[in-house]
């Protein structure tokens, strides 16, 4: 018989009660608001599923769901081969290496926020350098607060100008743990650099590839502090991303139920996509 | 296939050597005769990769030339050169399967299919994995990816040379034995030149018809294992070849005879080199204990399995012998007997004396 000890749940008691006061109890408290209606002074009445089923038939959630999906499918399609194609072409060794490591860990080392005013700064058509060189020197009519377009295009130079160097940073670390024989025995097979590519650094880089997925996934989806500094959601509804509508929802509206029952659904969504993310990303490797 | 010729090869990694010492290769002139089955043996770093690597095409050399069938190709890349290379870890495609992978030297250069198939078909029954063809090769154990890599080299009938390096450092010690002999069988089979590197004697000696002993970047011997193993033309070779290795112990040469702690010992021949460290060579095979010859005390005795190991000691001086039956007991006072046709003078490390007519 194999005695059991359960002084061991002293160990692990500080970490859920960390747990339980950062995450599950606020969580739980979302849980509670989303099922209750309230007009302040801490008064509640209940109100079932009501909220969760007038989001999910609200036009104006479709929309900000809807281009939510679009930003994210948009930088996740640029960063990805970005980022690996300039993996590709960084130096494997020599004194560019730590040089070339630096300038693209630089960008990602910028608080959030003053990502959002560099870029508002940069692109104001009148004083930013983007914009006076767009609109005067260029003859571009470039203007993010008036055109949507403009806008969307600001916003993702921006996103890939903040984290392209995270798929970078972790494509090259798949890239430099190949072993030298590989290149040395395609050279010999006679394989052609996209065999090279196609057969073996794609499938070196999968796994981290799949991190670098699924942390920009997250990452953009739940995007908040960049695009409301830059356009504040703007021209009119165009950014509003899935997070910039909640806390229009929570903050500006003080519709506490209906942004819980979102924060929710939000969650929900999250979690969902990136599991079949990872679940299809991993699917060959269990074989 | 094809005859090899390494002309006045040197290699160096630094931009500018300037002493013998910065060169990994110091000066290789070599021949490798068509259809051979060589070993190339050293330690760690005496630069066998090199050598090697010079010969695919993945390195260039400093200085000098590399012919295949008198044919200069020292600028020609790895690809253009018909070669074959296994490295020390298996180098597989992980996302194709086993035939895929064996296809794929042939697909590059635009065979056709039906070839492929015919081809792979064959190489594969050659190294018995005709049943694995369609399983992904990323699930293989190390021993069957080892094969897989051989037979990516051997599929192309058109290789000038198999090159081997150290290809069984990863395989479990029962299967390299498999591997082994299977590869000798290869040899028979495809003919083609093959090398193979590796720092282990018994790899060399057991595949290989002429090994090639390396030492800091220097050739010290070719010969076959038997060769090697009677007449070391270097102390080196003695060591690194047999166990335990040749006895070298620091004699003096006096009225045209070498002498051993003031013992006088008979020698194979003539000495033909007068300068020079003298060291006299035996291997511990060749050592014997009887009743007469040089004094010395027993000072361990280990036994082997097949036979004893006896270190027996000649005033500070410890000699070797292989004692097949009973071995004396630690602390007896014994006499050694140097076999006389397999005593060498070596001076500075290099044979000095004439050998026997045998």
């Amino acid at each position: 018989m194999k005695t059991e000890n359960q002084k061991a749940w002293f160990f692990v008691l500080p970490v859920l009660l960390l747990v339980a006061f950062n995450a599950l109890i606020p969580m739980m408290t979302v849980v509670n608001y989303s099922v209750q209606e309230t007009f302040g002074n801490n008064v509640f009445f209940f109100e079932g599923l009501r909220w969760f089923e007038q989001l999910l038939n609200s036009e104006r959630f479709h929309a900000a769901l809807g281009r939510q999906f679009m930003f994210t499918g948009i930088i996740l399609a640029i960063e990805i081969p970005l980022g690996i194609i300039i993996a590709l072409s960084m130096p494997r060794q020599g004194f560019w290496v730590p040089v070339c490591l630096v300038l693209m860990a630089l960008p990602m080392l910028i608080p959030w926020n003053v990502v959002g005013a560099m870029w508002n700064i940069f692109a104001l058509p009148d004083i930013g350098l983007l914009g006076y060189l767009m609109n005067t020197t260029l003859g571009i009519n470039y203007d993010m607060t008036q055109s949507p377009f403009a806008a969307w295009a600001t916003i993702i130079t921006m996103d890939v100008w903040h984290w392209t160097s995270l798929v970078v940073l972790l494509s090259y670390a798949g890239l430099v743990s190949i072993p030298d024989a590989y290149y040395q025995a395609a050279k010999i097979d006679g394989a052609s650099p996209f065999k090279v590519f196609r057969y073996i650094q794609l499938p070196k880089m999968k796994q981290v590839l799949t991190i670098a997925i699924l942390l920009r996934f997250m990452d953009s989806f739940n995007i908040y502090t960049e695009p409301f500094v830059l356009t504040g959601g703007g021209p009119g509804n165009s950014t509003t991303l899935l997070s910039i509508d909640l806390v229009k929802i929570a903050l500006g509206q003080f519709d506490l139920g209906p942004a819980a029952a979102m924060s929710l659904i939000y969650f929900a969504i999250t979690l969902l996509v990136s599991w079949l993310f990872y679940t299809l990303m991993t699917k060959d490797d269990a074989k | 296939m094809a005859k090899i010729t390494l002309s006045k090869l040197r290699h160096s990694y630094l931009q500018n050597p300037k002493s013998a010492d910065d060169y990994a290769l110091k000066e290789i002139d070599l021949d490798w005769s068509d259809g051979g089955a060589y070993a190339l043996l050293g330690p760690s770093g005496c630069g066998k990769s090199t050598l090697l690597n010079i010969i695919s095409g993945l390195l260039t050399p400093s200085e000098g030339q590399i012919l295949f069938d008198d044919k200069d190709v020292t600028a020609l890349p790895p690809d253009k050169r018909n070669i074959a290379q296994v490295f020390q870890f298996p180098v597989i495609y992980d996302t194709m399967t086993v035939y895929d992978n064996l296809a794929f030297p042939l697909r590059n250069r635009g065979v056709a299919e039906t070839k492929v198939n015919e081809r792979v078909a064959e190489i594969a029954a050659m190294l018995e994995v005709t049943d694995m063809l369609e399983t992904k090769a990323a699930g293989l154990s190390p021993d069957n990816k080892q094969k897989i890599s051989m037979g990516r080299g051997l599929v192309r009938d058109d290789v000038n040379v198999v090159m081997f390096d150290e290809p069984l450092t990863v395989i479990d010690p029962h299967l390299k034995w498999k591997l082994r002999s299977k590869l000798k069988e290869l040899h028979q089979k495809v003919r083609a030149t093959m090398i193979y590197v590796t720092h282990d004697q018994t790899e060399a000696l057991t595949f290989a018809d002429q090994v090639v002993v390396m030492q800091e970047g220097e050739i010290v011997q070719i010969g076959t294992p038997v060769e090697l193993f009677e007449r070391p033309a270097h102390t080196f070779v003695g060591h690194f070849i047999g166990s335990p290795g040749m006895n070298v112990l620091p004699a003096e040469i006096r009225d045209g005879g070498a002498f051993l702690q003031g013992h006088n010992v008979t020698l194979e021949g003539a000495i033909t080199h007068q300068d020079g460290t003298p060291q006299i060579g035996v291997r511990p095979e060749f050592v014997d204990i009887g009743n007469t010859g040089l004094p010395a005390t027993v000072r361990r005795v280990s036994d082997v399995g097949r036979h004893n190991v006896v270190e027996a000691m000649v005033g500070d001086i410890a000699i070797k012998a292989i004692v097949e039956g009973d071995a004396p007991e630690q602390g007896a006072a014994v006499h050694l007997q140097l076999r006389q046709n397999q005593t060498r003078l070596y001076r500075d490390g290099w044979i000095a004396t004439q050998g026997s007519p045998s």
